[in-house]
């Protein structure tokens, strides 16, 4: 076998299969066809809703109008923060169904706990995510209970916890620092600075990464090649600072999904705790006799979502400006679906931050793109679920040729 | 059955094989793993249709052409497989006949069906009440509501894989009682089994099965075991194997009364008070026919067994607790598992990932890892094993059965083991991958590395090891030296007909 034969696959040589994960350059996934095809399929559901919103005021549409964007990904952010939780747990084939009802929980103990200042009051909401997340998992696996089980009674009890602490009733947030969470433009300088260090860590990661494969005698891409990767996400990133800075400035709330999303990506491509989970996804037996404490990292997956649960509660009630008792229902379905429809399996072992954000960034340009078209809410439940099925349909048929 | 042939990709399962079946008959069929008894039966069975096999299925001289089970049973064939096929949560007397339930209108007479249950199992003198859920019952029970089930079809061929496999001595009785019974009904009956002393209590005639070809049938009168155990083994070595001139060292790994107890029914050792010594760089050799606890030795070793254990293990002089497959790591021992697709690979996940999983900290870093660190370490891997896939970044599931057992072998390589673990490390590969894996078993021990190797392939065991040790019903039944060990008597202690005066006296050779 020669070197060249030995490579790290951003090149397509492989047989292409479906769904698969291959550790990337730069934290996210280098992933294969399929994720094309997602991104394909979100391009066409871009285009139609641009046709669509087409109008006297907005003659190419209104729905990749900078403000309308920063809506959209105001809207996607809470779920974007779900979906890179459930990842983990999903990766390792599980499913919690109770997120929705820590949301509510958590975000409802944040705003009663508003006059103890802001950082207990975030730290409390973040608190009871992991330690509700933490229980799921240590009764998922050390008592052996599914976590199907585990989590539906979660759904359950969370719910009547927040019942019982609120008494039903509406909190409003007072403190104007937990508001901006929510809704918060950063200025266009800030945006302009943060672009700025995205860049600079993209070139640094680009040549530490082929230093490193300098030093293990690997094939290290040429000049042309480590430019253009350097300068195709560069550009994207200065492009969306540009756009967003058109309407204001870059939402808050989509920093702090991104800063989720890579620490998500970075956790789950590059992180032993990462490669476990996938193995234990992949096949639980085969992961336990090589070494691997399942139970342990099967805890520490719920507890991670967990905390995210509690960090995407706080964006919630922020935004919302007030927590009410059925705060995050049905929120889990989503940060589900964000996932399946970004090609996570569901059997396990399979699946990627970036696939998730997409996912979620489908479903809230469905939500977005049909509430400018003033589309029933009927006819929208009903869009919504066949697109899930047929996402993951698809998905199947293509897994089955090859 | 007539000049039955029946090829699987690669491999003629059987060759020409021709059996003939009277009524009220008991009709033994033995032969090594793999020697084409199940593929046989599969087609007597159905199981493989008309058509996938050629040849003739007679019965009454009448020519039968099964297009699956259901024609077969209808024809009077019941087959009891070695695996179970009862719904645990459904009572004993549903189970016996389920899918021909006595009904009216579509629904279910229970009455009837629950006497009629009664009637088979006093047939039968099970003392078993018909309502009780299936799943209550030890597994040996199981075994013979299995047979009842059979029977309830009235079948005229009966055909039993390994019945006793799983019953205890008693329970056995009740079988062979029942068996007897049945005969002098007229019944027909085909016996697979490894046990040559029920063969040759039970059997009126016997047919070995050698590489998918009937090598003789005869009465068992005019038989005695020996003869029986040569037919089934008489085959040449090959020069497939490589030469062994090792002189292994100290001794490395020390087991000490090793016992496991079946997880499903309790008091039945699976393991039973084994002994055994590994030297650094010794091949030992485990023989044993399927079900004699090698594969449940070997998880124990490896403190993976679900069952409970008992025993003391000594890496070197120092004693050692393997309450978990990591703590065996720590210890340094790997275990390349029989089912590699069960228990040894990730499939959907890249050779990468697969080759350094059991060593990761080492091998990437212990928080963060280091793709190419392990890219490069895997290359190194797939070249020295000749790994032959499009890259390290390759689907596990995509190679061929002989690149995945090597991607598997080699992932416990990367470990840096003293004591290797090998259980049927040849299965289902092809004879080029084989040849691979005899010389790199061959080159470890020659660098010094401690193997125990368990297979079912006769010659493999012989051919590769410095040491052989014969399991049978989870006891030690016989241990040869290279020089000694003969594929005979290898077999008749691993049928239990004989133990071996090393055996008698344990630790007598060593």
């Amino acid at each position: 076998m020669t070197n060249g034969k030995i490579e790290t696959g951003e090149e397509n040589s492989l047989p292409v299969v479906a769904g698969t994960t291959r550790p990337g350059r730069w934290g996210a996934s280098v992933s294969s066809l399929r994720a094309y095809a997602m991104l394909f399929a979100l391009m066409i559901i871009w285009a139609y809703f641009q046709w669509m919103t087409a109008s006297e005021l907005y003659p190419y549409g209104l729905f990749l109008h900078p403000v309308n964007l920063a809506n959209l990904l105001k809207q996607m952010s809470v779920t974007g923060v779900l979906a890179v939780g459930m990842l983990f747990v999903i990766v390792a084939r599980q499913i919690d169904l109770s997120v929705g009802s820590v949301v509510g929980l958590a975000g409802g103990v944040a705003a009663m706990t508003q006059g103890w200042g802001l950082l207990p009051s975030f730290a409390a909401a973040i608190a009871i995510g992991v330690a509700t997340g933490a229980l799921h998992g240590a009764l998922v696996a050390y008592a052996n209970i599914p976590a199907f089980i585990v989590t539906l009674g979660g759904l359950l009890t969370w719910r009547g916890v927040i019942l019982y602490l609120t008494k039903g009733e509406t909190i409003p947030v007072r403190l104007p620092v937990f508001r901006l969470l929510g809704v918060a433009l950063m200025t266009r300088w800030t945006g302009l600075i943060l672009a700025g260090v995205a860049v600079l860590a993209l070139v640094w990661m680009t040549i530490r990464r082929n230093r490193a494969r300098l030093r293990h005698g690997l094939p290290v891409p040429g000049v042309t090649a480590t430019v253009l990767r350097i300068v195709m996400p560069a550009l994207l990133i200065v492009l969306f600072t540009v756009a967003m800075n058109s309407q204001g400035g870059v939402p808050l709330p989509v920093i702090l999904l991104l800063a989720v999303a890579t620490a998500g990506a970075f956790l789950t491509q590059t992180t032993t705790f990462g490669r476990y989970l996938y193995a234990i996804g992949s096949n639980p037996d085969a992961a336990r006799l090589s070494g691997i404490n399942s139970r342990r990292h099967i805890l520490a997956a719920f507890a991670l979502l967990g905390g995210l649960v509690g960090i995407a509660s706080l964006l919630h009630t922020g935004r919302v400006g007030s927590a009410s008792p059925d705060a995050g229902t049905l929120m889990e379905l989503d940060a589900i679906a964000a996932c399946v429809i970004g090609g996570t399996s569901l059997m396990g072992g399979r699946g990627t931050v970036a696939g998730a954000l997409l996912g979620a960034l489908v479903m809230a340009s469905l939500d977005n793109g049909m509430s400018l078209l003033s589309v029933e809410n009927a006819t929208q439940y009903i869009i919504k679920g066949a697109v899930l099925v047929a996402a993951v349909g698809f998905d199947m048929a293509g897994r089955k040729r090859s | 059955m007539r000049n039955i042939s029946k090829s699987f990709p690669g491999v003629r399962a059987l060759d020409h094989v021709s059996l003939e079946l009277h009524s009220g008959e008991i009709h033994a069929l033995v032969g090594e793993n793999g020697a084409g008894k199940s593929t046989l039966m599969n087609v007597l069975g159905g199981v493989f249709p008309h058509g996938s096999y050629d040849g003739e299925v007679l019965i009454d001289s009448e020519l039968c052409q099964f297009s699956g089970v259901r024609t077969a049973e209808e024809s009077g064939i019941a087959v009891v497989h070695q695996e179970l096929s009862l719904i645990p949560e459904f009572s004993i007397a549903e189970n016996i006949f389920l899918g021909r339930e006595p009904r009216r209108f579509g629904v279910i007479q229970s009455e009837e069906l629950f006497s009629r249950a009664k009637v088979v199992l006093s047939e039968l003198h099970l003392n078993l009440e018909p309502h009780l859920p299936v799943g209550y019952l030890g597994i040996g029970q199981q075994h013979l509501v299995e047979i009842a089930k059979a029977l309830a079809r009235e079948a005229r061929i009966l055909v039993l894989d390994e019945p006793t496999a799983a019953l205890t001595e008693s329970e056995a009785d009740v079988l062979f009682r029942i068996l007897d019974t049945l005969r002098h009904r007229g019944t027909g009956i085909i016996y697979i089994s490894h046990k040559l002393g029920e063969v040759f209590r039970l059997a009126d005639r016997i047919t070995v099965l050698r590489d998918g070809r009937a090598v003789s049938t005869d009465g068992t009168s005019s038989l005695d075991p020996e003869s029986v155990i040569a037919r089934m083994v008489g085959r040449e070595v090959s020069d497939l194997f490589p030469d062994v001139d090792r002189r292994p060292a100290d001794v490395i790994f020390e087991a000490r009364d090793v016992s496991v107890e079946d997880p499903n029914v309790p008091d039945k050792l699976l393991v039973d008070h084994v002994n055994f010594t590994v030297r650094r760089g010794e091949v030992l050799g485990i023989a044993g026919l399927v079900g004699a606890g090698r594969s449940d030795l070997m998880m124990a070793l490896f403190g993976a067994h679900a069952g409970p254990r008992t025993g003391e293990f000594f890496m070197g002089s120092e004693r050692v607790t393997i309450g978990s497959p990591s703590e065996a790591i720590a210890c340094g021992i790997g275990f390349v598992t029989e089912d590699r697709k069960r228990f040894g690979l990730f499939l959907d996940q890249t050779i990468v990932s697969n080759l350094t999983v059991a060593a990761l900290a080492r091998l990437s870093g212990a928080v963060v890892t280091d793709v190419d660190a392990e890219a490069s370490v895997a290359g190194r891997s797939m070249r020295e094993l000749h790994i032959k896939a499009q890259s390290a970044f390759t689907i596990a599931g995509t190679l061929s059965g002989g690149n995945q057992q090597k991607v598997v072998l080699a992932k416990w390589l990367l470990t840096s083991p003293k004591l290797l673990l090998l259980d049927e490390p040849t299965r289902g590969i092809d004879v080029g991958a084989k040849q691979e894996i005899y010389r790199e078993i061959a080159r470890l021990a020659g660098e010094g590395l401690s193997i125990v190797l368990v297979s079912s392939e006769m010659s493999e065991v012989l051919s590769l090891s410095d040491r052989v040790m014969v399991l049978h019903e989870g006891r030690v039944t016989g241990e040869f030296l290279r020089s000694e060990a003969t594929a005979e008597a290898v077999m008749a202690c691993a049928t239990g007909s004989v133990r071996s005066a090393a055996a008698v006296a344990p630790g007598g050779l060593l």
